[in-house]
């Protein structure tokens, strides 16, 4: 036996479905040691998350079934225990935290009772539990620990919720903690500040950190080890910065390369005569101002992202712009034209010129409809593109265009991948041969090698059709191989705006700076060197 | 398990339209019962008081209360005869066109009303949409058993005034479910991208909304009708529904009712075609949500090519 902390030995899980056997996994073994972090990389459906399952007993049988192996913790075959003995560790010696705070709190508790509570069910006095409680709000770093722990889950932040989750796991002081995505779901600045945290509370116990992400930056910040997935299979493990520098498997190297913010920056396009025109364009719903004042300007053949973090009212421009909602102040000149005061007969000419692809096209397509449908729908409502019979033909061309086969036609969205969806998602954008396309988080469902791919087709179209594009994104480095120009939003309010370049090699302004530093790179050693920046300064 | 794989293993069945129908129908064979079953109901609603309306009505008192399955007196008592002698087989198929009307009337008349209201509702963010619901509120703060006995008790208690009645009580059930349901998918990202690519709203609800609000409305409307068959034997029971000789399987049920303990038959048979045809319709309900929507299609598919 050996004396690994936790160790997870040649196991298999296989899901029965009524299409027959799948396999989460394959063979996978790793293990961890105490004081250890060690991170699970892979993209979804490469089954990273499954042996966490396990561990946990969170799969369900059927149709989940264990085919083979063995989990070890401290010695102990976790598998062969009785329920009785495996709900004693659960929880109290192995810790979970998920990606969704929000969904795995109670909304009619308040935190600190709920905090409490794991504590009382393993056997605490509730008054000690209390005590212990307070002690651990102010340990993961929730200001005001008293007046915060009468306060119910939906009064806290995305980072703030985590940081809960974060304390009922370590409420038990847990040998293992394991956190699947958990800064998936939360903005750059706050995700540093969680990994941050996850760090420290990881040195001071001595636990074991168990990390399941898909990004190559959390890795690199906060993993000593790393297990790479593809395909339900562990392609490749061993130290991060070995793994990072010296990939030997071919799945890791394609990897790494697709990392976005590596490319060449784009050096502008010339000024001419812009296509559209944002003039002190504003929102507001009743008090709450979501955009005060914004003006900018888009070029023929331009791409001009938009970044800032959730509630800077990057998406409220979009969404205006294409009328979806009503602007309270401002106009948007398109070739001249305010299309904010547009009669609805004189909006749909425009609606052919400016189309959108939204975030998550797994809900921005029709479930009950093919996708001859979803492309031809443009056509129907915009009659005279194309003559019908060759509605067909064209259909399929633009499916090829967007790197998919002319057989797709007669299929339904939810036999695709999420990336093959966003490729239907513009091919349907660009049946209406649009000249400006507005990307709403158009990538950032997406894993990254596919979230490269979809970038390369846009640029492609950029190149070949001359499409502008406005391209929201809450995530620098995506910006960084495809904008033209960058605006940086804070609190519905430009910070910073200039040429790519500009704003990554000589940022102006303080947050920009922050915004930068926050995303991560997936350089381990660029990560040390900044981390080693940032406490010099501190 | 990633869903390109997935992708070759289903391949639409390159078959005609009909035979596609057929196939779906056969692989879930509880809702191919079921449709033979309400081809058999809808036949005796056409065919049923033409051909045996005679038969139907014929006392014959030696007959009274005669027990089912007696072959002596021929097929028609095959499964016995009520209190007046007349022969239970030929009365259930000549009592199918009645109820099947009323019901089905009834149903028809308040899913159209009470959905388009519902979606008229769920698309006007203005009054409209705030009025519209409290037409449904008011009609349901009356027992709706009640509002019927008033009304019938004014007008004259024939098929037509039943079927509005019960049709004007029933509104509100598909008013609600279709306006809580427009409300949900009007805010759905692809109403939105609808929207951008410059869909009418015309476009957007009957080409977008619909196809998503059909499944459920029809659903409740099968469970509905089944509620309508047995309010109608309600109304009958108090002498203010159909007036016999008309007869519903509704009000054989009630009439049989005295006769319980000593001839279970006059209200078991009529009762067995009331459960038999709302179960039919459930089964093919749950068989048509399932074959109109595209992500759970292929349980059927699985199961016909499992069958070919």
């Amino acid at each position: 036996m050996t004396d690994y902390l936790l160790e997870v030995r040649d196991l298999s899980v296989t899901f029965h479905t009524t299409r027959g056997p799948v396999d989460a996994v394959r063979n996978v073994s790793w293990h961890l040691n105490r004081g250890e972090v060690l991170a699970i990389l892979g993209e979804s459906g490469s089954g990273k998350s499954v042996s966490a399952a396990a561990i946990m007993d969170l799969i369900d049988m059927p149709p989940g079934e264990i085919k083979s192996g063995e989990i070890f913790f401290e010695g102990e075959n976790l598998l062969t225990m009785d329920q009785e003995a495996r709900r004693e560790i659960n929880g109290k010696k192995i810790a979970m935290i998920f990606q969704d705070p929000l969904s795995h709190l109670n909304p009619v508790y308040t935190v600190g009772w709920q905090i409490e509570e794991t504590m009382v069910i393993h056997g605490t006095a509730r008054r000690v539990a209390q005590k212990e409680m307070l002690s651990l709000l102010t340990k993961v770093g929730i200001p005001d620990p008293i007046l915060a722990a009468k306060k119910y889950p939906h009064q806290f932040s995305g980072g703030q919720r985590q940081r809960v989750m974060i304390a009922m796991a370590l409420a038990l002081k847990p040998d293992v903690l394991i956190a699947d995505e958990p800064t998936t779901a939360l903005d750059v600045t706050v995700q540093a500040q969680i990994l941050k945290l996850l760090q420290e509370l990881q040195r001071e116990t001595g636990m074991g950190l168990v990390i399941i992400t898909h990004d190559l930056g959390v890795v690199a910040e906060i993993a000593d080890r790393v297990v790479v997935m593809n395909n339900a299979e562990i392609v490749e493990s061993g130290l991060v910065s070995d793994v990072y520098h010296n990939p030997k498997h071919a799945y890791t190297k394609k990897l790494i390369a697709s990392a976005p913010g590596n490319g060449e920056m784009s050096s502008g396009v010339k000024s001419q005569e812009p296509i559209l025109q944002l003039e002190n364009v504003s929102k507001a719903y009743g008090d709450f101002v979501a955009l005060r004042g914004m003006s900018f300007e888009l070029m023929p053949g331009e791409v001009v992202a938009i970044v800032g973090e959730s509630g800077s009212g990057k998406s409220t421009v979009a969404r205006m712009l294409l009328r979806l909602e009503e602007a309270s102040g401002g106009v948007v000149k398109y070739r001249g034209d305010d299309i904010l005061s547009m009669s609805s007969s004189e909006l749909l000419s425009i609606r052919r010129d400016i189309q959108m692809v939204f975030q998550d096209p797994t809900q921005s397509l029709n479930p009950r409809m093919s996708v001859y449908q979803i492309i031809s729908e443009a056509w129907i409502i915009h009659a005279g593109i194309i003559a019908k019979s060759k509605w067909k033909e064209r259909a399929g061309q633009l499916l090829e265009q967007v790197g998919l086969k002319r057989e797709h036609l007669d299929r339904y969205p939810h036999q695709f991948s999420g990336g093959q969806k966003q490729r239907i998602a513009i091919a349907r954008a660009l049946a209406l041969e649009p000249k400006i396309i507005i990307c709403d988080e158009a990538v950032s469902a997406l894993d990254v090698s596919i979230q490269a791919q979809v970038i390369a087709l846009l640029k492609g179209l950029q190149k070949n059709l001359g499409i502008s594009f406005i391209f929201i994104a809450h995530d620098l480095p995506v910006v960084r191989d495809f904008a033209d120009r960058v605006i940086v939003m804070k609190s519905g309010e430009i910070v910073e705006e200039g040429a790519v370049q500009q704003i990554f090699e000589a940022p102006k302004e303080l947050y920009t700076r922050n915004l930068l530093n926050a995303s991560l790179d997936p350089d381990p050693k660029v990560q040390a060197a900044r981390r080693m920046a940032a406490a010099a300064v501190s | 398990m990633s869903v390109s794989e997935n992708i070759s293993t289903i391949e639409t069945p390159k078959k005609g339209k009909i035979k596609t129908f057929f196939s779906l129908l056969w692989s879930d064979q509880f809702a191919f019962f079921a449709a033979v079953f309400l081809i058999l109901v809808l036949t005796s609603v056409i065919f049923g008081p033409m051909l045996l309306d005679y038969d139907a009505g014929r006392q014959n008192l030696r007959g009274r209360n005669a027990a089912p399955f007696d072959f002596t007196r021929g097929w028609m008592w095959f499964l016995g005869g009520d209190q007046l002698g007349r022969p239970l087989l030929a009365r259930v198929l000549v009592a199918a066109q009645n109820t099947i009307f009323v019901a089905g009337g009834a149903v028809m008349i308040s899913m159209t009303i009470g959905s388009v209201l519902g979606v008229i509702a769920g698309n006007s963010r203005g009054r409209l949409g705030q009025f519209i619901p409290r037409i449904a509120d008011v009609i349901m703060s009356f027992p709706s058993l009640l509002l019927a006995v008033i009304v019938l008790y004014m007008l004259e208690p024939s098929v037509s005034n039943i079927i509005i009645v019960l049709a004007i009580t029933r509104i509100p059930v598909y008013l609600r479910t279709a306006r809580a349901e427009i409300l949900e998918i009007r805010e759905r990202m692809f109403i939105q991208a609808a929207i951008v690519m410059g869909a009418s709203k015309f476009r957007i609800i009957f080409r977008h909304m619909m196809p998503m609000l059909l499944p459920t409305l029809l659903t409740v409307a099968t469970l509905d009708f089944a509620f309508v068959m047995l309010a109608e034997s309600s109304l009958s029971f108090l002498g203010i529904g159909i007036q016999p000789p008309d007869i519903t399987w509704g009000l054989m049920v009630s009439q049989g009712r005295p006769y319980l303990t000593t001839a279970w038959w006059l209200s078991f048979w009529p009762g067995l075609a009331i459960i038999f045809t709302t179960l039919s319709l459930n089964l093919i309900s749950n068989w048509i949500r399932i074959a109109l929507d595209p992500q759970q299609r292929w349980r059927l598919e699985i199961e016909s090519k499992k069958n070919d």
